[in-house]
């Protein structure tokens, strides 16, 4: 498999990735593991007459912990959030979502950065930033900005970045209480059929916040508020469990493709939405 | 056809300097522009894990980076690890437990498990099958590829504590 022909670009300054970007447009893209775009540039899928390593740009590889303030830049990779002990110690939500992506060998080059800008449905990451509630903080010809990741995704693929921005990190508050990230696929290195990102909260006895997200089960990640809502005051007892899952299950509208029809997509949805809320439940 | 750029390599502790359009996949470039064939082309969609090589510290699949990303960087391949004449220990313990039968995927596999020995010298068997979990081995049913590596790691471990 041989790619349409391209430059290739590694400059080691933010301006002057940005001005690259201004040059060509359309025609120029950056990457960062490149685990999404070498192979839909295989598939030629994706032609990219310019393209950008982000490799030798200081300051994207960091992840900086303040407080409860988790910041990661977008070339820290899946391996990196696996081996962070002290990310895991703030946000082990993170480690136990980057494990279940793809194989060791991918971990090592998949980036934070290329995994929530590319904005395949199919991705982890961008659920994930979704139920943390992440800002997504891009740079451009005018500056930065910053995008709430529930507000980021507009379609498979389109996000509210513009062509001539950058993701150069995401940054969220660690979340306190329970969590899980369950995710179920065919096999090792396969995309979710379904899977849940839930934190909650607990005061008393009961449920005092929940945040849930879900991916792959729809164009774009969905964060299910109505799912959220119906955990909140119960203690997660057999009812207010199916009535979260009913609440999701009318938020997301998967299609029906080489992982299974509709009807068993919602119903692994459900599982697995049950699995992630018992287990967040047990860890709050 | 764009133009060829100037790569330079360390190739098993050899510097290889030589002209590849940006687009040649780093698998191409070593077997091909290097003559280095221990790293396989299986199925070229990162899944199998036949063409892996140790890069700057990090098991990678060769058939999904470009020659132009690897520019400067340092390379281990299955060349680098044992020669005929004196097998690394993962090679001897390949041979001895049977870790192999048609042996395509065996230099990915030994390449990616020297690696994972580095990281973690006394996994379990559940951390090896996990931490090999990037590599397709159609033969073995990967029951005997499992024993190799602990068997390897059993071994490294005895001539480490020998030796102190």
């Amino acid at each position: 498999m041989i790619p349409a022909a391209f430059e290739y670009h590694r400059p080691t300054n933010m301006d002057d990735v940005i001005a690259i970007l201004t040059k060509h447009g359309d025609d120029a893209r950056v990457m960062a593991g490149g685990h999404s775009l070498i192979p839909m540039m295989k598939l030629r899928m994706a032609e990219v007459p310019h393209l950008i390593d982000l490799q030798d740009i200081g300051g994207l590889q960091d992840i900086t912990i303040d407080g409860r303030r988790v910041t990661l830049g977008a070339m820290v990779t899946q391996h990196e959030l696996v081996n962070h002990q002290a990310l895991a110690n703030v946000a082990p939500i993170l480690r136990e979502t980057a494990l279940q992506i793809a194989d060791p060998q991918v971990r090592y080059m998949g980036t934070v950065g290329g995994n929530v800008a590319n904005g395949d449905p199919g991705n982890d990451m961008p659920g994930l930033m979704q139920c943390l509630d992440a800002q997504i903080n891009l740079v451009g010809p005018d500056g930065a900005r910053s995008v709430a990741a529930r507000d980021y995704y507009e379609a498979a693929y389109m996000t509210t970045r513009e062509d001539d921005e950058v993701l150069v990190s995401v940054s969220f508050d660690a979340p306190k209480g329970g969590y899980a990230y369950e995710k179920q696929k065919r096999k090792i290195g396969d995309y979710a059929t379904a899977a849940a990102a839930v934190t909650i909260t607990k005061d008393g006895g009961t449920v005092a916040s929940a945040s849930i997200a879900m991916t792959n089960l729809s164009d774009v990640p969905v964060w299910s508020e109505t799912a959220c809502d119906a955990l909140i005051g119960t203690d997660c007892n057999a009812d207010a469990l199916k009535a979260s899952v009913e609440a999701m299950l009318g938020d997301i509208d998967p299609t029906e493709d080489n992982r299974g029809p509709v009807a068993f997509k919602r119903h692994v949805a459900g599982v697995i939405l049950k699995r992630a809320i018992t287990r967040a439940w047990d860890r709050a | 056809m764009t133009q060829k750029m100037h790569i330079k390599l360390t190739v098993n502790g050899e510097d290889k300097e030589f002209l590849a359009e940006p687009r040649e996949l780093l698998i191409y470039a070593l077997r091909e522009n290097l003559n280095i064939t221990g790293p396989h082309v299986g199925c070229e969609t990162s899944h199998c894990g036949a063409c892996t090589v140790t890069l700057n510290g990090k098991s990678v699949k060769s058939c999904t980076m470009f020659v132009a990303q690897a520019n400067g960087a340092e390379i281990t391949t299955i060349e680098g690890l044992g020669t005929p004449d004196s097998l690394h220990v993962l090679q001897e313990a390949f041979k001895e437990h049977h870790g192999l039968q048609c042996g395509f995927c065996t230099p990915g596999m030994i390449t990616r498990a020297s690696k994972l020995l580095e990281e973690n010298p006394t996994p379990t068997e559940e951390e090896v099958r996990f931490g090999m979990a990037g590599n397709i081995c159609r033969c073995t049913g990967y029951q005997n590829i499992v024993k190799s590596i602990l068997a390897a790691a059993n071994e490294l471990n005895a001539s480490k504590e020998a030796a102190q």
